[in-house]
């Protein structure tokens, strides 16, 4: 197939703004959410900008077979059937609550509105808010929703969010999340998130680029990303892996979820979710620890028979292992450099993975 | 008592419609230009702006001057316009009004220009990703969001038309009906020894403009809390 007319998200870029130079080439499935991830400064902001037009760089961005620009083309941001959310919601401040949402529905042609109003305000629990005329007197978090409402509306063919939890204080992101969770679950259009934030990118993206310095060092699915240990993100202090599993069975007594997944079970606080419904589960690297032995009189809950793949030393005293649980699930450990000599520890050892915790995502 | 005469009340008049075509004309010049100066990138952008605030240094009477040269007879503008059989500018209504709007230029731009800068790229940007193209987004972002300039402008403009006197002198001398304007009026009564004269239409003035301003900050403070 002609990679240009290829499903998917194919961008390539170059760029110098004073010292800076962007020069990032990547592509990311049709669907499902795709993490910009990165350091501050890495570039992740401007190679967005770029896709929305809002940068004008050299290079191609092909959305889904059309072509956005190229050497002899460059659609400009209005005529782009693109979603964005900044980082500052950015509401008009002229405009009433509801005028800011409608702006964008009222600017595309009716037979173009494939979300309807009553939907976007059932996604982002907007119906108490939109009647409220100011859009100075919402607090942060309702401001962004309105923003991602409002983008919403345009029926986007793509959907690019800026870091758009980074300016809201840790009350507001917990209030934002769920919405953004529920929107990765019902939306069936592709969604560019921007993120410095792993828990953020471990929580929402299916699909992870990676940026250092203004150019794209990795990319590919989520879970197996985040285990590579050639990565920085591996060695980041939160650091971890995501299993997707199952939810299997509701422990009434002891308020507990048990989830199944090719590599076992796991045992999670309890989640109200229907029997057969995928949730994901993130384990950090510091919480998992190593046996030889299948251990006996533990208080840990959580314990799966893995095999090592890979150990990489992580500064004077520490390693990183990374294993395989079932089929092809990854699980990360961060222990000391004494434990793995003591142990023995190599890589195609079959081991004991004991997680102190597991913390659902969705 | 002395009352104003038939001749002051036709300068009052003069003057109130100069200084309302000459606003007009300034928002129809100054709201592009100040838009560029406040988004432009070109290297000559330094260069336009101070062409633009020439006339806050500059002596009326130079600006004057060379407006009289540049739009007389021998003058490149004023060969054309008598090409166009428009005759000559200088000692006409038509040419205070050019002469009002050079010379009120940076009191237009200046507000303008300050209001298009604080509103900063961001709302443009939010208005292009939802589909507005450029006319729409300065109709719809740009103007409400840049009112208090706007305003800013108008008063300035008018009030620095109004108040206007070596330009005036210079380029439209002293031609009752056509370019005898009030601040023209005044010197003469003083010229005149008419002292008494000249306090009735100066108190007038002061008055007349504490009024005007003094009703649009009334309204200007309702409008601001308004826009926030």
């Amino acid at each position: 197939m002609n990679p240009v007319n290829a499903p998917g998200i194919r961008a390539d870029f170059k760029l110098q703004l004073d010292s800076f130079v962007l020069d990032a080439a990547f592509s990311a499935p049709d669907a499902g959410v795709t993490a910009l991830f990165g350091p501050s400064g890495s570039g992740k902001t401007t190679l967005l900008r770029c896709i929305a037009g809002l940068e004008r760089a050299a290079g191609s961005l092909h959305i889904n077979g059309e072509t956005w620009q190229d050497a002899a083309r460059f659609v400009p941001v209005h005529q782009r059937p693109l979603g964005y959310v900044f980082q500052e919601a950015s509401l008009f401040p002229h405009l009433s609550v509801r005028a800011n949402l409608e702006y964008g529905l009222k600017r595309i042609p009716p037979s173009e509105r494939k979300v309807p109003l009553e939907q976007v305000m059932e996604w982002l629990g907007l119906s108490r808010l939109i009647g409220r005329g100011d859009p100075a007197k919402l607090s942060g978090g309702e401001r962004q929703r309105i923003a991602i409402g409002r983008a919403l509306l345009t029926s986007p063919r793509i959907l690019l969010m800026d870091e758009p939890l980074a300016a809201l204080d840790t009350g507001s992101k917990q209030e934002i999340l769920p919405y953004l969770e529920r929107l990765h679950r019902e939306l069936n259009i592709p969604v560019l998130y921007v993120s410095h934030a792993l828990d953020e990118v471990a929580r929402l993206a299916d699909h992870l680029v990676l940026l250092e310095q203004g150019r794209v060092i990795a990319s590919g699915a989520l879970n197996e990303t985040l285990a590579r240990l050639d990565l920085p993100t591996a060695h980041l202090d939160d650091a971890g892996a995501v299993i997707e599993a199952a939810v299997a069975q509701h422990d009434e007594k002891y308020h507990l979820t048990r989830l199944d997944f090719s590599g076992g079970q796991l045992w999670v606080g309890k989640v109200d979710r229907p029997f057969g419904s995928v949730v994901r589960a993130r384990v950090l690297a510091r919480d998992v620890s190593i046996a030889t032995q299948q251990p006996h009189g533990t208080s840990i809950n959580n314990v799966l028979k893995a095999r090592i793949d890979e150990i990489r030393d992580e500064g004077p005293d520490k390693v990183i292992v990374r294993m395989t649980v079932g089929d092809a699930d990854r699980l990360l450990s961060r222990i000391t450099r004494r434990s793995r000599d003591h142990l023995g520890l190599a890589a195609g050892m079959e081991v004991f993975a004991q997680m102190k915790s597991v913390v659902l995502t969705t | 008592m002395h009352i104003l005469d038939p001749d002051d009340l036709q300068a009052v008049w003069l003057t109130l419609k100069l200084a309302s075509v000459a606003t007009l004309l300034l928002l129809l010049i100054a709201t592009p230009l100040a838009w560029w100066l406040a988004h432009s990138r070109k290297w000559y952008r330094s260069i336009v702006a101070a062409l633009v605030a020439l006339p806050l240094v500059l002596p009326p009477t130079v600006l004057g001057f060379y407006l009289l040269v540049l739009m007389g007879p021998q003058g490149p503008v004023g060969e054309l316009t008598q090409a166009l059989h428009l005759g000559t500018l200088p000692f006409t209504f038509a040419g205070l009004v050019v002469g009002s709007v050079l010379f009120s230029l940076p009191f237009a731009v200046q507000p303008l220009r300050n209001a298009f800068e604080a509103i900063g790229r961001r709302p443009l940007e939010v208005a292009a990703t939802l589909r507005a193209g450029a006319w729409d987004r300065f109709v719809s972002v740009a103007l409400p969001l840049a009112r208090p300039g706007f305003f800013t402008a108008i008063i300035l403009a008018f009030a620095h038309t109004v108040g206007e006197f070596g330009v005036v002198l210079m380029l439209g001398g002293n031609i009752p009906g056509e370019t005898r304007v009030l601040s023209v009026t005044i010197y003469n009564h003083v010229e005149a020894m008419e002292y008494g004269a000249a306090n009735w239409l100066a108190g007038s003035m002061v008055l007349f403009s504490f009024v005007v301003l003094l009703g649009l900050y009334l309204a200007g403070g309702k409008f601001a809390r308004v826009m926030q």
